[in-house]
């Protein structure tokens, strides 16, 4: 049995999600794991890669037309290397995702997506519904075309290998699109799918000004800041702050919810996290129902004193 | 251009999941249904393209049971021109879907497929990507913003860190994020006017379409119930809580 793992990088380094699929991959006790390493100027991540315990070959796909990841580029890379492995791997990243289900298509598999639990060589677990339910799908005939829940596993911890590093020829470019530009998150937050702490606010912080109070107490934590469909959509905060059905799901080891009633929408998105703090003035609000520890106060006083409190514990 | 929307019903995002005593799959019968909200901003997205004078028809396409053409009438009432209901009781994947989508657009030759980047029911993401490699089309995915020109698509992406801008070459499949637009409530006169529009109903067959499902679902469950947890009185006390006991902070 032998599987590729697809690697998802910033050109530097492999991402935490890939970790987690290597993670993920080694669970199959697979004679032979490879990584696939495409991207521009990207040997560096390559060598990282063959740290990795356990992996025989890492393949090196250095050309300009990875540069951007496009995946009209990637694709047919992805789906030649595949085809050879009974298994590919890949992190359930946005370029996982945007890669993967389109080097499915042309190997003529259905992939199973966003994994969060391998039972055999065949056979996964995975939350549908938005994690409402979780299904056990046994994989058919050809190779498992997997993608991994970064936050499902621990990350490799890429040590104690000493992989062989082989470069492969890079596609050509297609000319079917082109990059033009992008514009990453400024923030020194952690990014919100893979903070360890996240802590988010509800409609009842009343304002977008407001948000000030969550965001200070998650600086003060090195946490990612979170929202509600409800304060999305009163414009307190940008669509892409919501957790969860229609927004991110993340799982960090805390989520500290203020001033969220805890609608079955939102608890879709969080309700994995390993520990779940409420603050909400209506002792009756459902986020009690999930929350580990509950406080009822008025958010208002309870955020500015929570920040003290964290000044006087750290210092 | 005429602009082809994939529409998916899928129980309404706002009501209980319940699965089946014998876990054998989520219990439908008498719940709620709803267009997909990630449809119902492509839908959104494909109007205002007509109304901005880039389409010039929008055609709406659903695979599914005989219900889903009350989906199809949704879009159809919020403004789409015309619907093609493929009928299928079988519980189809994304890869059966994608071919089922390539056969209509050979047939209906759309200068774009603007859809939703994942139905809310199987969390997939994959139709989008696996129509676009099925037809050799270039793909924009997770889109929050469109800008249509002359044979180019200009779509900024969502992507994890921020925001991605690409040019495509058109013809092209795109599908949408939530930030793209906030689709609009179909007004009663236009539902009336919806009952009107053409409506074509179809079978996988039809389109020369095997959708036998490649992969076998073994059992659905429950998610594990998370343990009652504790109020605490005070923020002290949840700090306490929180650093010594549960060691997260």
């Amino acid at each position: 049995m032998s599987v590729l793992v697809i690697a998802d990088h910033d050109g530097q380094q492999l991402t935490t999600g890939t970790r987690a699929t290597l993670t993920a991959a080694k669970e199959l006790n697979a004679d032979r794991i490879d990584i696939l390493v495409a991207g521009h100027d990207c040997r560096a991540v390559a060598e990282q890669a063959a740290q990795a315990a356990g992996v025989t070959t890492v393949f090196l796909a250095d050309g300009e037309s990875l540069a951007h990841k496009l995946a009209e580029n990637m694709a047919p890379l992805v789906a030649e290397h595949g085809a050879k492995y009974d298994h590919v791997f890949a992190p359930a990243s946005s370029t996982g995702k945007n890669v993967v289900g389109r080097a499915a298509a042309l190997m003529d598999v259905q992939p199973v997506a966003d994994i969060t639990g391998v039972i055999g060589a065949d056979t996964f677990r995975r939350p549908i519904y938005a994690g409402n339910a979780i299904a056990t799908v046994q994989a058919g005939a050809g190779t498992k075309v997997i993608t991994v829940r970064g936050t499902a596993f621990e990350g490799d911890a890429l040590e104690g290998g000493g992989a062989a590093i082989e470069e492969v020829a890079a596609p050509g470019d297609q000319g079917l699109s082109s990059f033009v530009g992008q514009e990453l998150s400024q923030s020194d937050r952690p990014e919100l799918a893979s903070a360890r702490i996240v802590v988010s606010g509800g409609r009842g912080v009343g304002s977008g000004e407001n948000f000030q109070l969550i965001e200070r107490v998650a600086d003060k934590m090195g946490a990612a800041v979170g929202a509600s469909r409800a304060a999305v959509d009163a414009g307190f905060m940008p669509n892409d702050y919501q957790v969860g059905q229609t927004g991110k799901v993340v799982a960090p080891d805390l989520y500290i919810a203020v001033g969220i009633s805890g609608a079955i929408q939102h608890l879709a998105g969080m309700k994995d996290s390993k520990y779940i703090a409420a603050i909400n003035k209506d002792e009756e609000a459902p986020i009690f129902s999930v929350a580990d520890y509950g406080l009822v106060a008025d958010l208002f006083e309870a955020v500015p004193e929570l920040e003290k409190e964290l000044d006087n514990v750290q210092s | 251009m005429k602009v082809l929307v994939p529409v998916k019903r899928v129980l309404d995002p706002y009501v209980k999941v319940r699965v089946k005593k014998d876990n054998s799959g989520v219990d439908l019968s008498n719940s709620k249904m709803a267009m997909n909200p990630f449809c119902e901003i492509a839908v959104e997205q494909a109007i205002r393209l007509k109304e901005q004078g880039h389409a010039s028809e929008v055609v709406l396409v659903s695979a599914g049971p005989q219900q889903a053409q009350e989906t199809i009438r949704t879009g159809l009432a919020m403004g789409a021109d015309r619907g093609i209901l493929i009928e299928s009781d079988e519980a189809l994947e994304p890869l059966g879907v994608a071919k089922l989508l390539k056969a209509v657009v050979e047939q209906e030759d759309p200068g774009l497929v603007l859809m939703g980047k994942q139905a809310v029911d199987n969390d997939n993401n994959q139709t989008g990507q696996m129509l676009a490699a099925l037809l050799g089309w270039s793909q924009g995915t997770f889109i929050s913003e469109v800008n249509v020109q002359d044979g180019t698509a200009r779509i900024t992406r969502e992507i994890d860190g921020g925001l991605e801008t690409l040019d495509l070459k058109m013809p092209a499949v795109l599908t949408t994020d939530l930030r793209l637009c906030e689709p609009r409530y179909a007004s009663l006169p236009n539902i009336m006017k919806a009952k009107k529009k053409k409506l074509d109903k179809t079978a996988p067959a039809d389109w020369g379409v095997d959708v036998t499902p490649r992969l076998d679902v073994q059992k659905v469950e429950e998610p594990p119930a998370r343990e009652a947890g504790v109020k605490v009185s005070s923020v002290q006390e949840l700090v306490d809580k929180l650093r010594n006991e549960a060691k997260v902070i």
